[in-house]
Protein backbone atom coordinates (compact mmCIF):
# COMPACT_ATOMS: atom_id res chain seq x y z
CA UNK A 1 0.00 0.00 0.00
CA UNK A 2 2.82 2.65 1.27
CA UNK A 3 5.02 1.49 -2.08
CA UNK A 4 1.87 2.53 -4.30
CA UNK A 5 1.15 5.85 -2.37
CA UNK A 6 4.93 6.54 -3.01
CA UNK A 7 5.04 5.70 -6.39
CA UNK A 8 2.24 7.60 -7.13
CA UNK A 9 3.55 10.95 -5.33
CA UNK A 10 6.91 10.11 -7.50
CA UNK A 11 4.23 10.53 -10.69
CA UNK A 12 2.64 13.53 -9.23
CA UNK A 13 6.16 15.26 -8.90
CA UNK A 14 8.20 14.22 -12.14
CA UNK A 15 4.95 15.07 -14.04
CA UNK A 16 4.36 18.65 -13.70
CA UNK A 17 6.79 21.38 -15.13
CA UNK A 18 7.33 23.25 -11.82
CA UNK A 19 9.44 20.61 -10.41
CA UNK A 20 12.42 20.44 -13.31
CA UNK A 21 12.07 24.22 -13.50
CA UNK A 22 12.94 25.00 -9.61
CA UNK A 23 15.23 22.17 -9.21
CA UNK A 24 17.23 23.80 -12.77
CA UNK A 25 17.34 27.32 -10.97
CA UNK A 26 18.44 25.82 -8.22
CA UNK A 27 21.53 23.95 -9.37
CA UNK A 28 22.24 26.94 -11.85
CA UNK A 29 21.99 29.73 -8.97
CA UNK A 30 23.59 27.76 -6.88
CA UNK A 31 26.62 26.44 -8.76
CA UNK A 32 26.83 29.86 -10.73
CA UNK A 33 26.43 32.11 -8.22
CA UNK A 34 29.53 30.10 -5.83
CA UNK A 35 31.37 29.74 -8.83
CA UNK A 36 31.85 33.76 -9.30
CA UNK A 37 32.20 34.43 -5.86
CA UNK A 38 34.91 31.93 -6.37
CA UNK A 39 36.29 33.95 -9.12
CA UNK A 40 36.15 37.86 -7.79
CA UNK A 41 38.30 36.43 -5.00
CA UNK A 42 40.83 34.97 -7.02
CA UNK A 43 41.06 37.53 -9.13
CA UNK A 44 41.31 40.26 -6.70
CA UNK A 45 43.05 38.04 -3.65
CA UNK A 46 46.76 40.27 -4.10
CA UNK A 47 44.63 43.69 -4.44
CA UNK A 48 44.31 45.46 -1.31
CA UNK A 49 41.47 45.33 0.99
CA UNK A 50 40.77 41.57 0.09
CA UNK A 51 42.14 40.31 3.25
CA UNK A 52 39.33 39.86 5.29
CA UNK A 53 38.72 37.24 2.36
CA UNK A 54 41.85 35.36 3.06
CA UNK A 55 41.08 35.34 6.69
CA UNK A 56 37.66 34.22 6.46
CA UNK A 57 38.53 31.42 4.16
CA UNK A 58 41.29 30.09 6.32
CA UNK A 59 38.62 30.38 9.37
CA UNK A 60 35.68 28.99 8.00
CA UNK A 61 35.84 28.02 4.28
CA UNK A 62 32.40 26.61 3.51
CA UNK A 63 30.79 29.71 4.77
CA UNK A 64 32.53 31.41 2.42
CA UNK A 65 31.96 28.50 -0.81
CA UNK A 66 28.88 28.36 -0.41
CA UNK A 67 27.32 31.34 1.36
CA UNK A 68 26.25 33.29 -1.90
CA UNK A 69 25.03 30.43 -4.11
CA UNK A 70 23.76 28.32 -1.70
CA UNK A 71 22.00 30.99 0.18
CA UNK A 72 20.65 32.30 -2.70
CA UNK A 73 19.74 28.81 -4.13
CA UNK A 74 17.94 27.77 -1.39
CA UNK A 75 15.26 30.04 -2.46
CA UNK A 76 13.91 27.86 -5.34
CA UNK A 77 14.01 24.70 -3.04
CA UNK A 78 11.66 27.34 -0.53
CA UNK A 79 9.34 27.27 -3.44
CA UNK A 80 9.60 23.90 -5.08
CA UNK A 81 8.41 22.50 -1.29
CA UNK A 82 5.49 25.28 -0.83
CA UNK A 83 4.18 24.33 -4.76
CA UNK A 84 4.69 20.41 -3.89
CA UNK A 85 1.93 21.26 -1.41
CA UNK A 86 0.02 23.97 -2.69
CA UNK A 87 -0.65 23.22 -6.26
CA UNK A 88 -2.71 20.59 -4.95
CA UNK A 89 -5.15 23.12 -3.53
CA UNK A 90 -4.71 25.90 -6.31
CA UNK A 91 -5.23 23.40 -9.10
CA UNK A 92 -8.04 21.37 -7.41
CA UNK A 93 -6.07 18.22 -7.93
CA UNK A 94 -6.50 17.37 -4.23
CA UNK A 95 -9.21 16.25 -5.13
CA UNK A 96 -8.60 13.74 -6.74
CA UNK A 97 -6.04 12.43 -4.92
CA UNK A 98 -7.95 12.44 -1.50
CA UNK A 99 -10.72 10.37 -3.49
CA UNK A 100 -7.78 8.10 -4.15
CA UNK A 101 -6.43 8.54 -0.54
CA UNK A 102 -9.14 9.36 2.04
CA UNK A 103 -6.36 8.45 4.81
CA UNK A 104 -4.25 11.74 4.77
CA UNK A 105 -1.75 11.49 6.87
CA UNK A 106 -0.45 8.54 4.33
CA UNK A 107 -0.77 10.67 1.81
CA UNK A 108 1.37 13.50 2.95
CA UNK A 109 3.85 11.04 4.39
CA UNK A 110 3.76 9.69 1.24
CA UNK A 111 4.39 13.29 -0.51
CA UNK A 112 7.30 14.29 2.02
CA UNK A 113 9.61 11.18 2.02
CA UNK A 114 9.27 11.37 -2.08
CA UNK A 115 10.19 14.87 -1.97
CA UNK A 116 12.57 14.91 0.34
CA UNK A 117 14.81 11.82 -1.50
CA UNK A 118 14.71 14.17 -4.56
CA UNK A 119 15.63 17.11 -2.56
CA UNK A 120 18.48 15.44 -0.70
CA UNK A 121 19.79 13.55 -4.11
CA UNK A 122 20.02 16.98 -5.80
CA UNK A 123 21.17 18.85 -2.70
CA UNK A 124 24.04 16.15 -2.83
CA UNK A 125 24.67 17.09 -6.26
CA UNK A 126 24.96 20.29 -5.60
CA UNK A 127 27.03 20.86 -2.70
CA UNK A 128 29.65 19.09 -4.14
CA UNK A 129 29.49 20.59 -7.58
CA UNK A 130 30.30 23.71 -5.48
CA UNK A 131 32.76 22.81 -3.36
CA UNK A 132 34.52 20.99 -5.81
CA UNK A 133 34.40 23.67 -8.51
CA UNK A 134 35.31 26.71 -6.18
CA UNK A 135 37.96 24.69 -4.36
CA UNK A 136 39.11 24.12 -8.16
CA UNK A 137 38.75 28.23 -9.08
CA UNK A 138 40.85 29.02 -5.73
CA UNK A 139 43.51 26.30 -5.77
CA UNK A 140 46.10 28.52 -6.64
CA UNK A 141 45.91 30.64 -3.46
CA UNK A 142 44.57 28.45 -0.85
CA UNK A 143 44.03 24.55 -0.38
CA UNK A 144 40.72 23.35 0.71
CA UNK A 145 40.10 20.03 1.19
CA UNK A 146 37.51 17.37 2.91
CA UNK A 147 40.33 16.17 5.22
CA UNK A 148 40.18 19.44 6.45
CA UNK A 149 38.65 19.72 9.95
CA UNK A 150 35.09 20.01 9.60
CA UNK A 151 34.64 20.62 6.01
CA UNK A 152 33.25 17.23 5.22
CA UNK A 153 30.65 17.41 8.08
CA UNK A 154 30.17 21.10 6.77
CA UNK A 155 29.23 19.35 3.22
CA UNK A 156 27.09 16.61 4.63
CA UNK A 157 25.52 19.53 7.04
CA UNK A 158 24.89 21.89 3.50
CA UNK A 159 22.97 18.85 2.10
CA UNK A 160 21.11 17.94 5.16
CA UNK A 161 19.70 21.51 5.15
CA UNK A 162 18.64 21.71 2.23
CA UNK A 163 16.73 18.53 2.30
CA UNK A 164 14.80 19.54 5.81
CA UNK A 165 14.51 23.10 4.38
CA UNK A 166 12.49 21.77 1.76
CA UNK A 167 10.16 19.71 4.03
CA UNK A 168 9.52 23.16 6.31
CA UNK A 169 8.88 25.18 2.97
CA UNK A 170 6.47 21.77 2.75
CA UNK A 171 4.86 22.04 5.99
CA UNK A 172 4.34 25.76 5.60
CA UNK A 173 2.99 24.79 1.90
CA UNK A 174 0.51 22.85 3.60
CA UNK A 175 -0.37 24.98 6.26
CA UNK A 176 -1.38 28.38 4.06
CA UNK A 177 -2.58 26.22 1.13
CA UNK A 178 -1.68 29.62 -1.39
CA UNK A 179 1.17 29.52 -3.45
CA UNK A 180 1.51 32.90 -3.04
CA UNK A 181 0.99 33.97 0.40
CA UNK A 182 3.02 30.31 1.70
CA UNK A 183 6.32 31.05 -0.97
CA UNK A 184 6.11 35.03 0.20
CA UNK A 185 5.89 33.74 4.27
CA UNK A 186 8.64 30.95 3.76
CA UNK A 187 10.83 33.52 2.13
CA UNK A 188 9.95 36.20 5.10
CA UNK A 189 11.35 33.63 7.44
CA UNK A 190 14.46 32.51 5.80
CA UNK A 191 15.65 35.98 4.68
CA UNK A 192 14.04 38.49 6.05
CA UNK A 193 12.90 37.31 9.57
CA UNK A 194 16.67 36.61 11.03
CA UNK A 195 18.25 39.98 10.26
CA UNK A 196 15.20 41.95 11.68
CA UNK A 197 15.93 39.87 15.04
CA UNK A 198 19.55 41.12 15.01
CA UNK A 199 18.58 45.10 14.94
CA UNK A 200 17.03 43.92 18.60
CA UNK A 201 19.61 45.17 21.05
CA UNK A 202 20.42 42.55 24.17
CA UNK A 203 21.48 38.38 24.73
CA UNK A 204 17.58 37.77 24.34
CA UNK A 205 17.08 39.02 20.60
CA UNK A 206 20.60 37.65 20.32
CA UNK A 207 18.97 33.80 21.78
CA UNK A 208 16.20 33.96 19.97
CA UNK A 209 17.95 34.65 16.36
CA UNK A 210 19.86 31.90 17.23
CA UNK A 211 17.03 29.51 17.58
CA UNK A 212 14.82 30.91 14.56
CA UNK A 213 14.68 27.72 12.47
CA UNK A 214 17.12 28.25 9.33
CA UNK A 215 19.76 30.25 11.27
CA UNK A 216 19.72 27.17 13.71
CA UNK A 217 20.08 24.88 10.58
CA UNK A 218 22.64 26.18 8.64
CA UNK A 219 25.04 26.11 11.41
CA UNK A 220 25.31 22.36 10.72
CA UNK A 221 26.67 23.75 7.10
CA UNK A 222 29.63 25.65 8.34
CA UNK A 223 32.82 24.12 9.11
CA UNK A 224 33.90 26.08 12.20
CA UNK A 225 31.95 27.54 15.57
CA UNK A 226 31.50 31.30 15.31
CA UNK A 227 31.78 33.08 18.60
CA UNK A 228 28.15 34.33 18.26
CA UNK A 229 26.84 31.19 17.71
CA UNK A 230 24.13 30.41 20.28
CA UNK A 231 24.14 26.74 19.00
CA UNK A 232 26.41 24.41 18.41
CA UNK A 233 26.45 22.71 14.42
CA UNK A 234 24.25 19.55 15.73
CA UNK A 235 22.39 21.22 17.99
CA UNK A 236 21.12 23.42 15.67
CA UNK A 237 20.65 21.33 13.01
CA UNK A 238 18.20 19.43 15.76
CA UNK A 239 16.36 22.35 16.42
CA UNK A 240 15.61 22.75 12.53
CA UNK A 241 14.68 19.70 12.63
CA UNK A 242 11.95 20.05 15.66
CA UNK A 243 10.50 23.27 14.36
CA UNK A 244 10.21 21.15 10.79
CA UNK A 245 8.43 18.17 12.52
CA UNK A 246 6.18 20.35 14.64
CA UNK A 247 4.86 22.57 11.40
CA UNK A 248 4.93 18.69 9.53
CA UNK A 249 2.80 17.54 11.80
CA UNK A 250 0.27 20.57 12.31
CA UNK A 251 0.15 20.90 8.80
CA UNK A 252 -1.01 17.03 8.82
CA UNK A 253 -3.26 17.64 12.02
CA UNK A 254 -4.89 20.80 9.70
CA UNK A 255 -5.21 18.28 6.77
CA UNK A 256 -7.08 16.15 8.28
CA UNK A 257 -9.61 18.53 9.87
CA UNK A 258 -10.38 20.73 7.45
CA UNK A 259 -12.77 19.99 4.37
CA UNK A 260 -10.42 19.65 1.18
CA UNK B 1 -36.25 -2.26 1.64
CA UNK B 2 -34.77 -5.54 -0.21
CA UNK B 3 -30.96 -4.66 -0.64
CA UNK B 4 -28.95 -6.41 2.09
CA UNK B 5 -27.55 -2.90 3.85
CA UNK B 6 -23.90 -4.18 3.13
CA UNK B 7 -24.52 -5.17 -0.87
CA UNK B 8 -21.44 -3.30 -2.67
CA UNK B 9 -23.23 -0.87 -4.66
CA UNK B 10 -25.45 0.09 -1.77
CA UNK B 11 -24.68 3.75 -1.01
CA UNK B 12 -26.89 4.98 2.28
CA UNK B 13 -26.98 8.53 3.80
CA UNK B 14 -28.21 8.40 7.45
CA UNK B 15 -29.21 11.63 9.12
CA UNK B 16 -26.30 13.64 7.41
CA UNK B 17 -25.67 16.82 8.54
CA UNK B 18 -23.40 19.88 7.44
CA UNK B 19 -22.87 23.60 8.48
CA UNK B 20 -21.04 26.27 6.98
CA UNK B 21 -21.06 29.00 9.42
CA UNK B 22 -24.69 29.57 10.16
CA UNK B 23 -25.99 28.25 7.51
CA UNK B 24 -27.01 24.48 7.20
CA UNK B 25 -26.57 23.25 4.00
CA UNK B 26 -27.44 19.51 4.17
CA UNK B 27 -29.71 18.95 7.55
CA UNK B 28 -30.28 15.42 8.39
CA UNK B 29 -30.36 14.20 4.69
CA UNK B 30 -31.26 10.35 4.82
CA UNK B 31 -31.57 8.80 1.33
CA UNK B 32 -30.42 5.18 -0.25
CA UNK B 33 -29.12 4.81 -3.42
CA UNK B 34 -29.77 1.32 -5.01
CA UNK B 35 -27.60 -0.94 -7.62
CA UNK B 36 -29.12 -1.26 -11.03
CA UNK B 37 -30.42 1.88 -11.69
CA UNK B 38 -30.01 6.01 -12.70
CA UNK B 39 -30.81 7.59 -9.76
CA UNK B 40 -31.09 11.02 -10.20
CA UNK B 41 -30.10 13.80 -7.61
CA UNK B 42 -32.25 17.05 -7.92
CA UNK B 43 -32.55 20.16 -6.42
CA UNK B 44 -32.35 24.03 -7.22
CA UNK B 45 -28.54 25.46 -7.15
CA UNK B 46 -27.49 25.40 -3.84
CA UNK B 47 -29.67 22.87 -2.50
CA UNK B 48 -26.61 21.19 -1.44
CA UNK B 49 -26.30 18.41 -3.95
CA UNK B 50 -22.27 18.96 -4.09
CA UNK B 51 -21.83 19.18 -0.77
CA UNK B 52 -24.23 15.94 0.15
CA UNK B 53 -21.69 14.19 -2.69
CA UNK B 54 -18.37 15.48 -0.88
CA UNK B 55 -19.94 14.16 2.51
CA UNK B 56 -20.28 10.73 1.07
CA UNK B 57 -16.82 10.39 -0.69
CA UNK B 58 -15.11 12.04 2.75
CA UNK B 59 -13.96 15.26 1.08
CA UNK B 60 -15.73 17.31 3.74
CA UNK B 61 -16.33 16.34 7.21
CA UNK B 62 -19.84 15.91 8.21
CA UNK B 63 -21.42 17.61 11.28
CA UNK B 64 -23.33 14.90 11.75
CA UNK B 65 -25.22 11.36 10.45
CA UNK B 66 -23.18 8.72 8.30
CA UNK B 67 -22.57 7.54 4.99
CA UNK B 68 -21.84 4.29 3.73
CA UNK B 69 -21.14 2.49 1.08
CA UNK B 70 -21.51 -1.07 0.96
CA UNK B 71 -21.79 -0.51 4.68
CA UNK B 72 -18.17 1.28 4.71
CA UNK B 73 -17.84 4.62 5.24
CA UNK B 74 -15.23 5.69 2.58
CA UNK B 75 -12.64 6.52 4.43
CA UNK B 76 -12.80 2.93 5.57
CA UNK B 77 -12.68 1.56 1.95
CA UNK B 78 -9.13 0.20 1.35
CA UNK B 79 -8.80 0.74 -2.32
CA UNK B 80 -11.35 3.30 -2.58
CA UNK B 81 -11.30 3.73 -6.36
CA UNK B 82 -11.81 0.01 -7.04
CA UNK B 83 -15.49 0.62 -4.71
CA UNK B 84 -16.56 4.08 -5.67
CA UNK B 85 -15.46 6.42 -9.09
CA UNK B 86 -16.57 9.73 -8.33
CA UNK B 87 -16.56 12.38 -11.00
CA UNK B 88 -17.51 15.61 -8.17
CA UNK B 89 -15.66 18.58 -9.82
CA UNK B 90 -14.26 19.24 -12.75
CA UNK B 91 -11.29 20.63 -11.89
CA UNK B 92 -9.56 18.59 -10.05
CA UNK B 93 -6.82 17.59 -12.55
CA UNK B 94 -2.88 20.02 -12.14
CA UNK B 95 -3.67 21.49 -15.41
CA UNK B 96 0.19 20.98 -15.89
CA UNK B 97 0.07 16.94 -15.71
CA UNK B 98 -1.14 15.22 -18.56
CA UNK B 99 -4.19 13.28 -19.13
CA UNK B 100 -2.27 10.25 -19.24
CA UNK B 101 0.12 10.98 -15.87
CA UNK B 102 -2.96 12.09 -14.42
CA UNK B 103 -4.75 8.41 -14.27
CA UNK B 104 -1.35 7.29 -13.96
CA UNK B 105 -0.68 8.33 -10.44
CA UNK B 106 -4.19 7.31 -9.25
CA UNK B 107 -4.09 3.84 -10.41
CA UNK B 108 -0.57 3.54 -8.81
CA UNK B 109 -2.51 4.70 -5.21
CA UNK B 110 -4.84 1.81 -5.99
CA UNK B 111 -2.23 -0.82 -6.83
CA UNK B 112 -3.68 -0.83 -10.21
CA UNK B 113 -1.89 -1.80 -13.45
CA UNK B 114 -0.76 1.08 -15.08
CA UNK B 115 -2.45 -0.64 -18.56
CA UNK B 116 -5.57 0.67 -16.83
CA UNK B 117 -4.64 4.30 -17.34
CA UNK B 118 -4.98 3.89 -21.50
CA UNK B 119 -7.95 1.26 -20.65
CA UNK B 120 -10.10 4.23 -19.50
CA UNK B 121 -8.53 6.37 -21.88
CA UNK B 122 -9.88 4.92 -24.97
CA UNK B 123 -13.05 4.05 -22.67
CA UNK B 124 -13.74 8.17 -23.01
CA UNK B 125 -12.23 8.61 -26.28
CA UNK B 126 -9.32 10.30 -25.18
CA UNK B 127 -5.98 8.29 -25.92
CA UNK B 128 -5.26 11.00 -28.53
CA UNK B 129 -4.62 13.41 -26.37
CA UNK B 130 -3.52 11.22 -23.56
CA UNK B 131 -0.20 12.79 -23.59
CA UNK B 132 -1.16 16.46 -23.58
CA UNK B 133 -1.25 18.61 -20.63
CA UNK B 134 -4.69 18.58 -19.04
CA UNK B 135 -4.67 22.40 -18.54
CA UNK B 136 -5.30 22.66 -22.58
CA UNK B 137 -8.59 20.75 -22.80
CA UNK B 138 -12.05 22.02 -23.08
CA UNK B 139 -14.42 21.31 -20.77
CA UNK B 140 -15.74 18.29 -22.62
CA UNK B 141 -12.93 17.42 -22.90
CA UNK B 142 -11.99 17.47 -19.00
CA UNK B 143 -15.15 16.17 -18.22
CA UNK B 144 -14.40 13.27 -20.35
CA UNK B 145 -10.75 12.56 -18.08
CA UNK B 146 -13.24 12.80 -15.02
CA UNK B 147 -15.46 10.19 -15.96
CA UNK B 148 -12.06 7.97 -17.18
CA UNK B 149 -10.75 8.28 -13.66
CA UNK B 150 -14.27 7.79 -12.26
CA UNK B 151 -13.80 4.65 -14.43
CA UNK B 152 -10.17 3.60 -13.26
CA UNK B 153 -11.06 1.01 -10.61
CA UNK B 154 -14.21 -0.65 -12.74
CA UNK B 155 -16.40 0.73 -9.23
CA UNK B 156 -19.56 -0.86 -8.58
CA UNK B 157 -20.95 2.83 -7.68
CA UNK B 158 -20.55 5.81 -9.62
CA UNK B 159 -21.45 8.99 -8.14
CA UNK B 160 -21.04 12.21 -10.99
CA UNK B 161 -21.97 15.48 -10.17
CA UNK B 162 -23.43 17.58 -13.39
CA UNK B 163 -21.39 15.76 -15.76
CA UNK B 164 -22.84 16.75 -18.80
CA UNK B 165 -21.78 20.38 -17.81
CA UNK B 166 -20.31 21.78 -20.27
CA UNK B 167 -20.84 18.81 -23.05
CA UNK B 168 -22.20 19.33 -26.52
CA UNK B 169 -25.37 17.39 -27.60
CA UNK B 170 -23.24 14.37 -28.92
CA UNK B 171 -21.45 14.40 -25.34
CA UNK B 172 -24.80 15.16 -23.20
CA UNK B 173 -25.94 11.59 -25.37
CA UNK B 174 -23.47 9.81 -24.92
CA UNK B 175 -22.94 9.98 -21.07
CA UNK B 176 -26.70 8.98 -20.92
CA UNK B 177 -25.66 6.24 -22.97
CA UNK B 178 -23.14 5.62 -20.86
CA UNK B 179 -25.33 5.89 -17.63
CA UNK B 180 -27.83 3.56 -18.55
CA UNK B 181 -25.97 0.94 -19.79
CA UNK B 182 -23.75 1.24 -16.75
CA UNK B 183 -26.75 0.72 -14.91
CA UNK B 184 -28.12 -2.29 -16.82
CA UNK B 185 -24.72 -3.66 -15.72
CA UNK B 186 -26.25 -4.10 -11.99
CA UNK B 187 -23.72 -0.82 -11.07
CA UNK B 188 -25.09 2.10 -8.80
CA UNK B 189 -25.24 5.69 -10.48
CA UNK B 190 -26.16 8.30 -8.39
CA UNK B 191 -26.18 11.34 -10.76
CA UNK B 192 -27.06 15.11 -9.21
CA UNK B 193 -27.96 17.59 -11.93
CA UNK B 194 -30.12 20.48 -12.32
CA UNK B 195 -31.22 20.03 -15.76
CA UNK B 196 -34.66 18.38 -15.72
CA UNK B 197 -35.05 17.50 -19.40
CA UNK B 198 -31.81 15.57 -18.52
CA UNK B 199 -32.93 13.36 -15.73
CA UNK B 200 -36.43 12.68 -17.23
CA UNK B 201 -35.07 10.79 -20.07
CA UNK B 202 -31.87 9.43 -17.79
CA UNK B 203 -32.76 8.82 -14.20
CA UNK B 204 -34.95 5.98 -13.24
CA UNK B 205 -35.23 6.86 -9.30
CA UNK B 206 -35.38 10.55 -8.07
CA UNK B 207 -33.34 11.88 -4.91
CA UNK B 208 -34.90 15.30 -4.82
CA UNK B 209 -33.38 17.80 -1.78
CA UNK B 210 -33.63 21.64 -1.48
CA UNK B 211 -32.19 23.60 1.28
CA UNK B 212 -30.13 20.49 1.77
CA UNK B 213 -33.61 18.22 3.01
CA UNK B 214 -35.10 15.96 1.81
CA UNK B 215 -37.82 17.07 -0.62
CA UNK B 216 -39.05 13.30 -2.09
CA UNK B 217 -37.63 9.74 -2.83
CA UNK B 218 -39.42 7.89 -5.37
CA UNK B 219 -39.05 6.59 -8.51
CA UNK B 220 -39.14 9.26 -11.55
CA UNK B 221 -43.01 7.98 -12.71
CA UNK B 222 -44.48 8.34 -9.17
CA UNK B 223 -42.43 11.91 -8.71
CA UNK B 224 -44.24 13.37 -11.79
CA UNK B 225 -47.97 11.59 -10.99
CA UNK B 226 -47.51 12.70 -7.43
CA UNK B 227 -47.67 16.42 -8.93
CA UNK B 228 -51.32 17.87 -8.25
CA UNK B 229 -50.52 20.45 -11.30
CA UNK B 230 -52.54 18.54 -13.91
CA UNK B 231 -53.95 20.18 -17.40
CA UNK B 232 -55.52 19.36 -20.78
CA UNK B 233 -55.47 20.48 -24.10
CA UNK B 234 -58.19 21.16 -25.82
CA UNK B 235 -58.62 22.59 -29.44
CA UNK B 236 -61.81 23.91 -31.08
CA UNK B 237 -62.36 25.44 -34.44
CA UNK B 238 -64.17 27.93 -32.24
CA UNK B 239 -61.92 29.03 -29.32
CA UNK B 240 -63.62 31.91 -28.08
CA UNK B 241 -66.79 29.91 -27.08
CA UNK B 242 -64.46 27.63 -25.61
CA UNK B 243 -62.98 29.84 -23.28
CA UNK B 244 -65.91 31.51 -22.18
CA UNK B 245 -67.44 28.23 -21.49
CA UNK B 246 -64.55 26.83 -19.05
CA UNK B 247 -63.78 29.86 -17.52
CA UNK B 248 -67.64 30.14 -16.72
CA UNK B 249 -67.59 26.42 -15.16
CA UNK B 250 -64.82 27.52 -13.26
CA UNK B 251 -61.39 26.27 -15.22
CA UNK B 252 -58.54 28.58 -15.87
CA UNK B 253 -57.28 29.23 -19.71
CA UNK B 254 -53.69 29.41 -20.94
CA UNK B 255 -53.54 29.41 -24.81
CA UNK B 256 -50.41 27.42 -26.22
CA UNK B 257 -48.39 29.50 -28.76
CA UNK B 258 -50.26 30.36 -31.57
CA UNK B 259 -51.67 27.54 -32.79
CA UNK B 260 -55.07 28.15 -31.18
CA UNK B 261 -54.64 25.20 -28.58
CA UNK B 262 -55.96 25.83 -25.14
CA UNK B 263 -54.13 24.66 -21.62
CA UNK B 264 -56.78 24.10 -19.15
CA UNK B 265 -56.45 24.17 -15.40
CA UNK B 266 -59.05 23.48 -12.87
CA UNK B 267 -61.14 20.85 -14.64
CA UNK B 268 -60.85 17.27 -15.68
CA UNK B 269 -60.84 16.26 -19.26
CA UNK B 270 -63.89 14.41 -19.00
CA UNK B 271 -65.66 17.73 -17.68
CA UNK B 272 -64.68 19.50 -20.43
CA UNK B 273 -66.11 17.18 -23.47
CA UNK B 274 -69.60 17.22 -21.22
CA UNK B 275 -69.89 20.76 -21.38
CA UNK B 276 -68.75 20.90 -24.89
CA UNK B 277 -71.59 18.38 -25.96
CA UNK B 278 -73.83 19.91 -23.98
CA UNK B 279 -73.08 23.03 -25.56
CA UNK B 280 -73.07 21.84 -29.03
CA UNK B 281 -69.46 22.56 -29.60
CA UNK B 282 -66.94 21.02 -31.34
CA UNK B 283 -63.73 19.38 -30.23
CA UNK B 284 -60.56 18.18 -31.98
CA UNK B 285 -58.90 17.47 -29.61
CA UNK B 286 -59.04 16.55 -25.80
CA UNK B 287 -55.52 15.76 -24.29
CA UNK B 288 -55.12 15.07 -20.67
CA UNK B 289 -51.27 16.07 -19.98
CA UNK B 290 -48.92 15.25 -17.16
CA UNK B 291 -46.92 17.83 -15.63
CA UNK B 292 -43.09 17.49 -16.95
CA UNK B 293 -40.30 16.63 -14.44
CA UNK B 294 -39.30 20.60 -14.37
CA UNK B 295 -42.99 21.56 -13.35
CA UNK B 296 -43.57 18.62 -10.84
CA UNK B 297 -39.89 19.57 -9.76
CA UNK B 298 -40.73 23.49 -9.38
CA UNK B 299 -44.01 22.32 -7.81
CA UNK B 300 -42.46 20.61 -5.42
CA UNK B 301 -39.48 23.01 -4.67
CA UNK B 302 -41.11 26.51 -5.26
CA UNK B 303 -41.21 26.90 -1.18
CA UNK B 304 -37.58 25.47 -1.04
CA UNK B 305 -35.77 27.79 -3.38
CA UNK B 306 -32.78 28.88 -1.85
CA UNK B 307 -33.83 32.74 -2.56
CA UNK B 308 -37.34 32.03 -0.92
CA UNK B 309 -38.78 34.18 -3.58
CA UNK B 310 -40.97 33.79 -6.62
CA UNK B 311 -42.47 35.98 -8.77
CA UNK B 312 -44.82 38.80 -7.65
CA UNK B 313 -45.17 37.13 -4.35
CA UNK B 314 -43.47 36.13 -1.23
CA UNK B 315 -42.99 33.20 -0.13
CA UNK B 316 -43.04 31.56 3.45
CA UNK B 317 -41.11 28.57 3.92
CA UNK B 318 -42.98 25.46 3.93
CA UNK B 319 -42.01 22.70 6.08
CA UNK B 320 -40.68 20.00 4.29
CA UNK B 321 -40.03 16.68 6.16
CA UNK B 322 -38.42 13.54 5.10
CA UNK B 323 -40.13 12.69 1.85
CA UNK B 324 -43.48 14.78 2.70
CA UNK B 325 -44.34 18.14 1.71
CA UNK B 326 -46.64 20.97 3.42
CA UNK B 327 -47.02 23.68 1.06
CA UNK B 328 -45.88 26.89 1.89
CA UNK B 329 -48.03 29.92 2.06
CA UNK B 330 -47.86 31.75 -0.28
CA UNK B 331 -48.94 35.46 0.35
CA UNK B 332 -49.60 37.85 -2.57
CA UNK B 333 -48.49 41.60 -2.02
CA UNK B 334 -51.39 43.48 -3.01
CA UNK B 335 -49.37 46.59 -3.88
CA UNK B 336 -48.80 47.73 -0.59
CA UNK B 337 -45.29 48.66 0.25
CA UNK B 338 -44.06 46.46 3.10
Amino acid sequence: MMAGLLTAEWTKIRSVRSTLWSLLAFVVVAVGFSALIALVISNTWNSPGNHPNHLRLLEDPTEVLFGAGLGLGQLAICVLGVIVMSSEYSTGAIRASLLAVPRRIPMLAAKAIVFALLDLVVSAIVVFAVFFISTAILRSHVSITLSEPGVTRACIGGILYLTVLGLFALAIGGLIRHTAGAVATVIALVLVVPPLITLIPGTLANHIHGYLPTVAGQLVAQSSQQPADVLSAWQGFGVFCLWTIVLLGVSGWLLVRRDA
Amino acid sequence: MVSVADAPGLVVARDLTKRFGPKVAVDRLSFTVEPGRVTGFLGPNGAGKSTTMRLITGLDRPDGGTATIGGVAYGQLAKPLTRVGALLEARSVHPGRSARNHLLFLAQTQGLPAKRADEVLDLVGLREVANKRAGGFSLGMTQRLGIAAAMLGDPPVLMLDEPVNGLDPEGIRWVRTFMRQLASEGRTIFVSSHLMSEMAVTADYLVVIGRGRLIADSSTDDFIARSSERSVLVRSPDTARLRELITGNGGAVQETEGDGGLVVTGLPAPRIGELAASAALVLHELTPRLPSLEEAFMELTADSVEYGKVEHGKVEHGKVEHGKVEHGKVEHDTGSAS
